[in-house]
């Protein structure tokens, strides 16, 4: 029997299989950063036991780092000290680091890409939910917990059940303005934040190809949020494309050994998936969230839902408990949804091609009166691009702000964050309760939605304007 | 790790759906750089309410969180599972997890216990009816006890003989470090290394 790219990938690393024991596969890439690591550097000092593969291990500081006055130590107390820790366990175990103020520091799910260090066929891990991102080159990446950061230190491997595979076959081609995160949001939507548990989705399909490495990623990135610890594309000429020349890609006679092993990293025709869910890219439009959990989410020409049309009551009082939180009625055309602040950035959004899209949007437009708008690059390598290109500029012009790389107002580990009742246009992951600040509400949007809801203070789509 | 074995004690209900890992600790307790300390931080957001079961008097000390499906989904932080341990939960019995969730109890000793949704329900009307009703959860049996009600939970070989014997995964690998190293010579060379 054929297999699929998942089992090529998850095959090829088993170091040791025995029966009744779970399988312990080698992992190639362990992206560290200062949040769940700290514990983990602790268990192996307490155990006298060094990082097994520090070349094999990257750090970077990016969830508590302010946006703001890079150049002055972190105001908050905790906050620094955790960045010290990282610094000092980096120190003392040999491992790379990317500190704030560094050319390379940034998002740890986009300094990977952008060095070329994430390569179609590798295990990745690291302790964050959304190293699913990875996937979009064809890599098995999935997030761990601390206990885990740990294993991996001490032995470059994990012990891992084969996951079941499920495939999203997204057939026919995306509208004009619909785009990558629309269609995830309408992805998680239709199969649930339960849909993809236990199993790893490849998504496959001509809408899928026709992405670009930053639209997969953004794909592969909420893979999570619809259940699964994993998202994975096949490896194609764009994969390859945007690869080649980056800092860690193969070089030379390299390169043309790694693309033929690479083009071997597809579905096999006679595979077999445990589940499959088609989706009409045709029939998308732009898609946003109204509740606390990213499958409660309709198109932006829809009405807030009524709890009433659910027929399963879990899903009902949820609705309820959401619109409660969101301070939201039922019948309200999301069109009419005013919001105080918009975020753009993220690992799921803050790619250059991103900001690119909220440019073009603010590009002799103004934001409206009364609205916040922050624009944090993913990486400064990616915001270095941004000001060659001259996005800054246009961004700054338009009343929004302009700032360094980090998480920020995705998890408001740092200062920015919502105040109480605030609503914000988001193109971050999750719309949890107090995700972005205690009391915080969040619709989850795609950049150019978030542009043009920062123009008209409302949910907007760019057609709108 | 903490063994388990067989924890008796008096249940939680908390009947909500999709309780993520936001929700169990919010980032803003993830700055801790120590393992302690965090049950503070659990469901900190939601014990604002007076209202909210974990601040019912005669739910202190319940060991067992029955709680709503998709239990534990979001951010990968196991400080969700430490956040419980340390406020004094064992068990947390939901017809439904997040992965990384279920996977981070299961190697901290807290008992992720999967049962179906007609079943949880039921456990959580009778911890209403008679909060101080208790509950059995025996993994040697794989089975949860409570009054007339036995029901028998799934969970591999594997992970039960670790929790079982409280085993560090950590060391049960390194009994393999030969299979690392020689997997380690055969990896090709083109990979990339950070250094």
């Amino acid at each position: 029997m054929g297999r699929t790219l998942a089992e090529k990938v998850y095959d090829a690393h088993v170091v040791r299989r025995a029966e009744g024991e779970p399988d312990l596969l080698y992992i190639d890439l362990h992206l560290v950063h200062e949040v769940t690591s700290p514990q983990a550097f602790d268990g192996l000092r307490l155990n006298d036991r060094p990082v097994r593969r520090p070349d094999l291990t990257i750090a970077t500081e990016d969830h508590n780092v302010p946006t703001t006055d890079l150049l002055k130590p972190i105001a908050d107390p905790v906050s620094r000290t955790q960045v010290e820790t990282l610094r000092k366990n980096c120190a003392e175990f040999g491992v790379r680091l990317h500190p704030m103020g560094d050319d390379g520091q940034g998002i740890v799910h986009v300094i990977g890409p952008q060095l070329g260090l994430t390569q179609p066929g590798m295990t990745v891990v690291c302790g964050d939910s959304h190293t699913s991102t990875h996937g979009a080159f064809g890599a098995l990446a999935h997030g761990i917990g601390t206990s885990e950061v740990e294993h991996v230190l001490a032995t470059q491997t994990l012990p891992q059940v084969k996951p079941k595979m499920m495939a999203v076959t997204v057939e026919g081609a995306l509208p004009p303005g619909v785009t990558a995160k629309d269609l995830i949001l309408a992805i998680i939507a239709r199969i649930g934040t339960g849909g993809g548990q236990g199993h790893i989705i490849e998504y496959r399909g001509e809408a899928i190809r026709a992405l670009s490495m930053e639209g997969r990623m953004t794909v592969c990135n909420m893979s999570i949020e619809a259940g699964a610890r994993a998202g994975m594309i096949a490896p194609d000429e764009t994969t390859f494309a945007y690869l080649k020349g980056r800092p860690n890609a193969p070089q030379g006679a390299d390169w043309d050994t790694a693309v033929a092993y690479w083009k071997s990293l597809v579905t096999d025709d006679d595979a077999v998936f445990d589940k499959e869910v088609v989706i009409d890219a045709a029939a998308l439009t732009p898609f946003v969230t109204w509740g606390t959990n990213p499958g409660q989410g309709l198109p932006l020409g829809d009405a807030v839902p009524d709890p009433a049309s659910y027929a399963d009551p879990d899903a009902r009082q949820a609705a309820e408990r959401a619109l409660e939180y969101m301070g939201l009625t039922a019948g309200t055309p999301l069109r009419e949804i005013a919001v105080d602040t918009v975020f753009v950035g993220s690992c799921t959004n803050g790619r250059i091609e991103d900001l690119r899209a909220v440019a073009d949007v603010l590009s002799g437009r103004r934001v409206a009166d009364g609205v916040r708008m922050l624009v944090v690059p993913g990486s400064m390598k990616v915001k270095q691009q941004a000001e060659r290109e001259g996005l800054h500029e246009v961004i700054s012009a338009s009343g929004a702000e302009w700032r360094e790389a980090g998480c920020s107002m995705c998890l408001a580990m740092n200062p920015d964050k919502l105040t109480p009742g605030e609503r914000s246009a988001s193109t971050s992951n999750r719309n949890f309760e107090g995700r972005q600040g205690p009391g915080g509400r969040t619709h989850l949007v795609s950049p150019a939605v978030a542009a043009a809801t920062a123009v008209t203070g409302r949910l907007s789509a760019p057609a709108d304007l | 790790m903490e063994a388990f074995t067989t924890y008796t004690g008096r249940g939680v209900p908390l009947r909500r759906s999709n309780v993520d890992t936001d929700q169990i600790i919010p980032a803003v307790w993830l700055k801790q750089v120590s393992r302690t300390g965090f049950e503070k931080g659990l469901f900190s957001a939601w014990r604002e309410d007076p209202e909210f079961v974990l601040n019912k008097p005669e739910y202190a000390g319940a060991g067992v969180l029955l709680a709503g499906p998709d239990f534990g989904t979001g951010s990968s932080r196991e400080h969700a599972v430490w956040a419980l341990q340390q406020y004094g939960f064992r068990v947390v019995v939901a017809p439904r997890f997040g992965d990384i969730f279920r996977n981070n109890a299961t190697k901290m000793g807290l008992l992720p216990v999967v049962l179906p949704a007609e079943t949880v329900e039921a456990l959580q009307t009778r911890a209403e009816r008679d909060p101080a009703a208790e509950i059995t959860v025996d993994l040697e049996r794989r089975e949860v006890r409570a009054g007339d009600l036995t029901v028998a939970f799934d969970i591999d070989d594997y992970t039960r003989w670790r929790l079982l014997e409280g085993l560090d995964d950590i060391g049960l690998t390194l009994r393999h470090a030969d299979d690392i190293a020689a997997f380690e010579q055969d990896r090709a060379g083109w990979l990339p290394t950070t250094v």
